[in-house]
């Protein structure tokens, strides 16, 4: 049974996120833990639900077993609906041969049969990589007042980090004249956040004809955004303001994480009025020791925490033991750092074990880098490992 | 060798009136994020049995809210899963004064619906007073092996160290060893004591002839009338894990800051093999401030802690505000402690709120106790 829909969401978390490095070797990057008991992806998948979007298809491509298990059947989101609810969409075998999603474009092309059943008059276009809290109900008001063919959501950035990003240059009612992808003379600050509505009617046709089109790159900031604006259709810029941020390298996954801590976070999730939901199991209380000391930190269940942690997230089941030191850092799920073991501005992937004695990292003041170690790596007791470096096995 | 369970909610609401005042003894909250009736479902799930039965009384809107329809058990099914079975005024003889029932025999009776329509060999009966990691498994493969009419588990305490009641049933041996008898607690009972877990295990068919003979004789009580006057084959299970009686406000206390203990924590609610399931409530990690001094204490999600907490359970949602200094306490969710607040030995129901400066003490025999919803 399919009921009509207004908007349907789409939410592209196909992309291996190669930048994040060891970190997404077995994980699409949705998928990447965030913030203690959360994953990239529930910020997304929160921002429908509360927003009032239930429909979403999830394009997934890459490492998508942990993704997928992740979602399931999408009951923490409340996204477990008759009619509607969260469906994840790999890439299939058709009558016409079997193709991986060669693009964004052509991602969303692939799955038009999903939003054409639910005789969507809006799609809105997700990734999967951004942690913010948005309300799209707001912005498809917007796109409908108006009457826009397509609205793309901006944020103004820094004009010294503008080209960086997909900018958009608009006119005072906002209506888009020129976008152009990572300019190096930027001419405006609306950078592009990736959040786009179509009508589905327009969409449907310029994505069959960016199908048609061999040359192409089949993606929408390459392709479907410059050829619906040279053909001049009415492109509208939505002003967002808010904690946006692309957690695409380790600095921003890192900063991200620590946007979370102090007295007024930059991204609080205590907030009642807009939720962030995960999947996320009865894990024992968290456990500060009697010789422990926490600072300016976030913890969350299944925590043993017997030595001395500042200013870092950790994931569920992280044991810190005697005498070891957690600083500036992010600890995943099930890190355990053993005792007399130092770490330092580092991010540490899930069941990540450091042994008695070992010192990751150096002083965020004079360090290259974040250290970064792998999913499931053991760092034998005693070994030092050292600022900036990256470790997939030991 | 199959088992449904029968999960009573309200039968030691008594034990504890300051928590039992809005809700059932089964929902009472414990160890910072679960509620009583977590470990007798949670020792059910772990052991196979996937058909429960909850027999409520009264107050029972938190336990159901709490419940929901099973899934955080694993228990939402298609076949089986959890069942609520509220009261039923007329399902007993001679009940002119359409009285709910007092005692375990004569819920047992509004129940005998349940309990005819299961088609498991065995039903295992369980309250809620108790705090244990069971693996039932365990003691079912006993019964079976005894071809026992039920099987009573048991555990060897001093009664010196806990804080019984009448409440407690005490089982006495002949001199080969056989059960004799299960008998109420007194003051006049000391010494090491081996005592009634209130779990059973029960041949069906015998527990549904026991439950007709009750109702036509008008027994009540199933230790005196079932266990020790109809003469079946009575077992005992020796459980020898962690065992704590919930029977009143201090042996609360003194039970939830066991979980203080590592070895305590890690048999019985970090147990990887076993764990306990509760509801999941959302919350994000718990958040400590620069100004944040937390020592020897457990600590649930969705806190944000800026002053001093040493040796306390604080519950999901709580805020310890700066400069106030939380020692010994038991914080239920959503306590609010503002800022250069000094609490000893207290223990705040859901949602209390405590404001600037205020000093509160009570002691770990008689812990000062704010009710649900308060302001100091």
């Amino acid at each position: 049974m399919f009921r009509k829909k207004e908007c349907v969401a789409m939410l592209l978390a196909g992309g291996q996120g190669s930048r994040l490095y060891v970190l997404t070797t077995k994980t699409a990057k949705p998928a990447v833990s965030f913030g203690g008991k959360y994953r990239i992806i529930d910020f997304t998948l929160s921002n429908c639900v509360n927003s009032g979007i239930d429909t979403v298809g999830v394009l997934t491509q890459y490492q998508p077993l942990v993704l997928n298990e992740y979602i399931g059947n999408g009951l923490p989101w409340d996204l477990d609906r008759t009619y509607g609810g969260v469906k994840i969409l790999p890439p299939y075998q058709g009558q016409n041969g079997a193709d991986w999603y060669r693009g964004t474009a052509n991602a969303i092309y692939q799955n038009l049969e999903f939003i054409n059943r639910y005789d969507a008059e809006y799609v809105l276009v997700l990734s999967g990589d951004h942690i913010y809290k948005m309300d799209y109900a707001k912005m498809l008001r917007y796109h409908k007042k108006m009457g826009a063919d397509c609205t793309i959501a901006v944020i103004d950035v820094p004009i010294e980090e503008a080209s960086r990003f997909g900018i958009m240059s608009t006119n005072e009612d906002n209506s888009i004249y020129k976008f152009s992808e990572k300019p190096k003379e930027p001419d405006s600050t609306k950078a592009s956040m990736g959040i786009y509505i179509f009508n589905r009617k327009k969409l449907v046709e310029y994505l069959e004809a960016d199908n048609a089109d061999p040359n192409s790159s089949y993606d929408f900031g390459k392709n479907i955004i410059p050829t619906m604006l040279a053909a001049g259709e009415k492109m509208y810029a939505y002003p967002f303001e808010g904690y946006w941020k692309d957690v695409g390298t380790i600095s921003s996954l890192w900063e991200a994480n620590m946007d979370l801590l102090g007295t007024q976070p930059e991204l609080d999730l205590n907030d009642e009025s807009w939720r962030i939901f995960s999947r996320h199991y009865a894990d024992a209380p968290q456990y500060v020791g009697p010789d422990a000391s926490v600072v300016n930190s976030s913890i969350t269940e299944g925590c043993e925490i017997e030595g001395q942690v500042i200013n870092c997230v950790l994931g569920t089941g992280v044991k810190v033991e005697r005498g070891a030191l957690v600083k500036d850092s992010v600890l995943m799920d099930n890190v355990t750092v053993g005792a007399g073991a130092e770490v330092t501005y580092s991010i540490l992937a899930p069941e990540v074990t450091v042994g008695n004695g070992a010192r990751l990292g150096a002083p965020k003041e004079v360090a290259a880098g974040v250290t970064v170690v792998g999913e499931g790596v053991t760092v034998p007791a005693g070994r030092v490992i050292r600022d900036n470096e990256m470790i997939a096995e030991i | 060798m199959t088992a449904a369970g029968l999960i009573f909610s309200n039968i030691h609401d008594s034990n504890i009136p300051e928590l039992t005042r809005f809700r059932t003894l089964a929902s009472v909250p414990f160890g910072c994020r679960y509620r009583l009736i977590d470990f007798a479902l949670s020792n059910m799930v772990n052991s196979n049995i996937t058909k429960v039965g909850i027999i409520t009384h009264n107050n029972y809107q938190s336990l159901m809210d709490h419940i929901g329809n099973g899934k955080d058990w694993d228990l939402a099914r298609r076949s089986g899963g959890i069942k609520i079975l509220p009261p039923f005024i007329t399902a007993y003889d001679n009940n002119t004064a359409q009285k709910l029932y007092t005692t375990r025999l004569e819920a047992l009776m509004g129940v005998t619906n349940f309990i005819s329509r299961c088609n498991e060999d065995y039903i295992v009966l369980t309250d809620c007073d108790v705090v244990c990691n069971i693996d039932l498994t365990d003691v079912i493969a006993q019964h079976a092996e005894t071809d026992a009419d039920v099987t009573v588990v048991t555990k060897k305490i001093d009664v010196a160290d806990h804080e019984l009641s009448s409440h407690v049933y005490v089982v006495s041996r002949d001199g080969e060893g056989n059960v004799s008898e299960i008998l109420e607690y007194s003051a006049d009972i000391t010494g090491v004591q081996e005592v009634s877990m209130n779990i059973m295990v029960f041949k069906r068919l015998y527990l549904l002839n026991a439950i007709q003979d009750a109702a036509a004789h008008g027994y009540t009580n199933i230790y005196r009338d079932i266990i020790n006057r109809q003469k079946g084959k009575v077992m005992v299970y020796a459980y020898e894990g962690y065992y704590e009686v919930i029977s009143s406000l201090a042996g609360y206390f003194r039970t939830n800051m066991t979980l203080l203990d590592p070895a305590v924590r890690a048999e019985l609610v970090a147990s990887r093999e076993a764990p306990i399931y509760t509801k999941v409530r959302n919350s994000p990690p718990t958040r400590y401030a620069d100004t944040a001094k937390v020592r020897n204490s457990l600590v649930a999600d969705g806190c944000v802690i800026e002053g001093t907490v040493e040796n306390s359970i604080i519950f999901r949602g709580v805020h310890i505000g700066k400069g106030t200094v939380v020692k010994n306490c038991i914080l239920l969710q959503d306590t609010y402690v503002g800022d250069r607040a000094k609490l000893d030995c207290v223990i705040s129901d859901k949602s209390v709120m405590i404001k600037d400066g205020r000093t509160l003490a009570g002691h770990e025999t008689l812990p000062f106790f704010l009710p649900k919803g308060t302001m100091v």
